[in-house]
């Protein structure tokens, strides 16, 4: 289901995974938030963990974090438990629920978590690194949603992690905090750490990461380099009203990808509309012909939202070797 | 550019679960920051002894005036502000562990190598601690101002309301905040422990109130630690009821907590 991404080499390959996830499985009560996920991360790489709201992605990340333990499955992070991990430091988080005392300043938050590691990295250091230090006397009650979550990034660069993981990292912050705090995350990742970053802004996961894994219902439904998700988005969408359109003739038409027959409307999903409503008023009887271009945001909703069928549909094409249209 | 390889470096794991000096000292300086915490725990107790025993420094507690040697009044009232102020720390030190994991906080700990009983013991000798500062500060007020004991009575009873409040008022407080979550049911406590202050006869001897109130009082949690406290400068016989009402509510107040601590982390 899952395509080797490119760029992860045989070398990476004999390297230990950052992370190693097999079939992990939660449920709250009747609730299956992740449905056996297979996820295999390697040292260096940087991913984003794409899907809407209730998707299963906090919940496989608390799982990854050993925040809570999967039903089924077993999750290694760099060869050891998740708990085992976070001891000795090799992977940390930014959690948006992570809470900060309001009573101290940024510099005590930071000093206090240093003390719980052995050989944390100089507390100005990460406050540098997350562009806090001018505001390191500031109390955490006074600082803005980004400066938090800039703190948050500080705390976890403390043990110089070999994994940092980020959930939703820029929920409820302005557009100047979120470029901010994307270019603190893309410098330090750019020294050789292994990022994983959950969002459901599609632009963040295109930006930032070198791989991107779309998750809906607890599955994994796409997985793929971010040119090939880019791809998804290049699509248009032809509709017309014909009544037994023959699909397997629209199928072989240059660019499509799916047509289908709802009612009496024909809808068919192509990189190249032009050809299918050309085939559509020339050789059939369809009329009110729409042609509707898939932006990013409906690419994201294709593959993640309720309709079924849609996501599987899809999904082959995000898994296959991009086509370079934009 | 440096290239981090995890795999290649070294890591250990700090003892004791994480417990150290910097997260001590931190929590102490919060602490010292909250003027909530210093007027209970300081001003209140030192206030009301400057206010309540002080004047009445001359007059004996027991047969034996004050002039000959015995003990005041105000040396009675002193001992029980000190239990005032030390129970109000401990409280809050109790239930700060639960309030701040309704806020996150012990979520954010969770990423980090220190562990949830590392943690707990943090908030408990610091309790301890500011509990110690109290009682040092209301002792010192009433030695300033006329208290005069023999020396082991002063240790002895300093000792007694220190730990003993300490102990049975963290767990309170670690009940009540697993119980109910928020800085609103922390100042009801305090309240609660105005109240049970009264009942224990902190402000006003058992003697001196009706003898319904008196039944009643012997039954409440601040009553035993109290006549334990106390006991050194009354030179009353060993009171066993007193021992088994303050070792009664330790145990109701640390089951409560031990049960509901396990109820909240099986939610998670």
């Amino acid at each position: 289901m899952n395509a080797e991404p490119a760029r992860q080499t045989a070398d990476a390959a004999t390297q230990t995974l950052a992370i190693d996830a097999r079939g992990i499985t939660k449920r709250f009560g009747r609730v299956l938030a992740v449905d056996g996920v297979d996820l295999r991360i390697g040292q260096g790489e940087v991913v984003a963990f794409l899907g809407p709201n209730g998707a299963g992605k906090s919940t496989t990340i608390d799982m990854l974090l050993g925040l809570s333990r999967p039903d089924q499955g077993e999750v290694r992070v760099f060869g050891d438990s998740p708990r085992a991990a976070i001891a000795n430091g090799r992977i940390s988080a930014v959690l948006q629920s992570g809470g900060l005392l309001k009573d101290l300043t940024v510099r005590e938050t930071v000093t206090l978590t240093a003390s719980f590691f052995t050989a944390p990295r100089p507390v100005d250091e990460v406050l540098e690194r997350a562009g806090i230090l001018d505001i390191a006397d500031r109390m955490v009650g006074k600082c803005s949603g980004g400066q938090l979550q800039r703190l948050r990034f500080a705390l976890a660069l403390l043990s110089d992690p070999g994994l940092l993981i980020l959930d939703e990292p820029t929920t409820g912050m302005d557009v100047d905090g979120r470029r901010t705090f994307w270019q603190a995350i893309r410098a330090d990742a750019s020294r050789g750490r292994t990022v994983v970053f959950a969002t459901h802004y599609l632009e963040e996961a295109d930006l930032y990461a070198d791989r991107v894994i779309l998750v809906r219902k607890g599955r994994i439904v796409a997985d793929g380099t971010s040119a090939e998700i880019k791809n998804l988005a290049a699509g248009r969408v032809v509709r017309a009203k014909l009544r037994g359109a023959d699909l397997a003739v629209l199928q072989t038409i240059a660019g499509v990808k799916s047509a289908e027959q709802q009612g009496d409307t024909v809808i068919v999903t192509t990189t190249d509309s032009d050809a299918a409503a050309r085939y559509l008023l020339n050789q059939t009887s369809a009329v009110d012909l729409e042609v509707t271009s898939h932006n990013l945001e409906d690419a994201f909703v294709a593959l993640t939202g309720d309709a079924d069928g849609a996501g599987s549909d899809i999904q082959s094409t995000a898994t296959a070797p991009a086509r370079e249209n934009a | 550019m440096t290239t981090i390889s995890p795999a290649l470096q070294q890591r250990t794991v700090r003892p004791f679960g994480g417990f150290n000096l910097t997260y001590l000292w931190i929590e102490l300086k919060r602490k010292l920051r909250n003027r909530r915490t210093l007027v209970f725990t300081l001003v209140f107790p030192v206030a009301l002894y400057l206010l309540v025993g002080y004047p009445q420094r001359d007059v004996a507690l027991g047969n034996v005036p004050v002039s000959a040697g015995g003990v005041s009044v105000a040396a009675y009232i002193m001992v029980s502000m000190a239990l005032y102020g030390a129970m109000m720390s401990a409280t809050a030190a109790g239930g700060a562990v639960a309030i701040e994991r309704t806020q996150g906080w012990s979520r954010q700990l969770r990423l980090t190598p220190v562990s949830p009983i590392a943690n707990v013991a943090t908030k408990i000798v610091a309790g301890l601690v500011v509990g110690l500062v109290a009682v040092a500060a209301t002792f010192a007020v009433g030695a300033a101002t006329g208290v005069r004991m023999p020396i082991q009575d002063w240790l002895l009873a300093g000792l007694a309301v220190w730990l003993l409040g300490t102990l049975v008022f963290t767990t309170l407080g670690l009940m009540i905040g697993y119980l109910v979550p928020s800085e609103n049911s922390m100042q009801f406590v305090s309240l609660a422990i105005v109240l049970l202050s009264f009942l224990g006869g902190l402000f006003i001897p058992l003697d001196q109130m009706p003898a319904v109130m008196h039944d009643i009082a012997v039954w409440t949690p601040v009553y035993g630690i109290g006549e334990l406290g106390r006991a050194p400068l009354t030179g009353d016989a060993f009171n066993i009821l007193a021992l088994l009402n303050a070792i009664g509510w330790l145990a109701v107040f640390a089951a409560g907590t031990a049960l509901l601590f396990r109820r909240d982390t099986q939610r998670g």
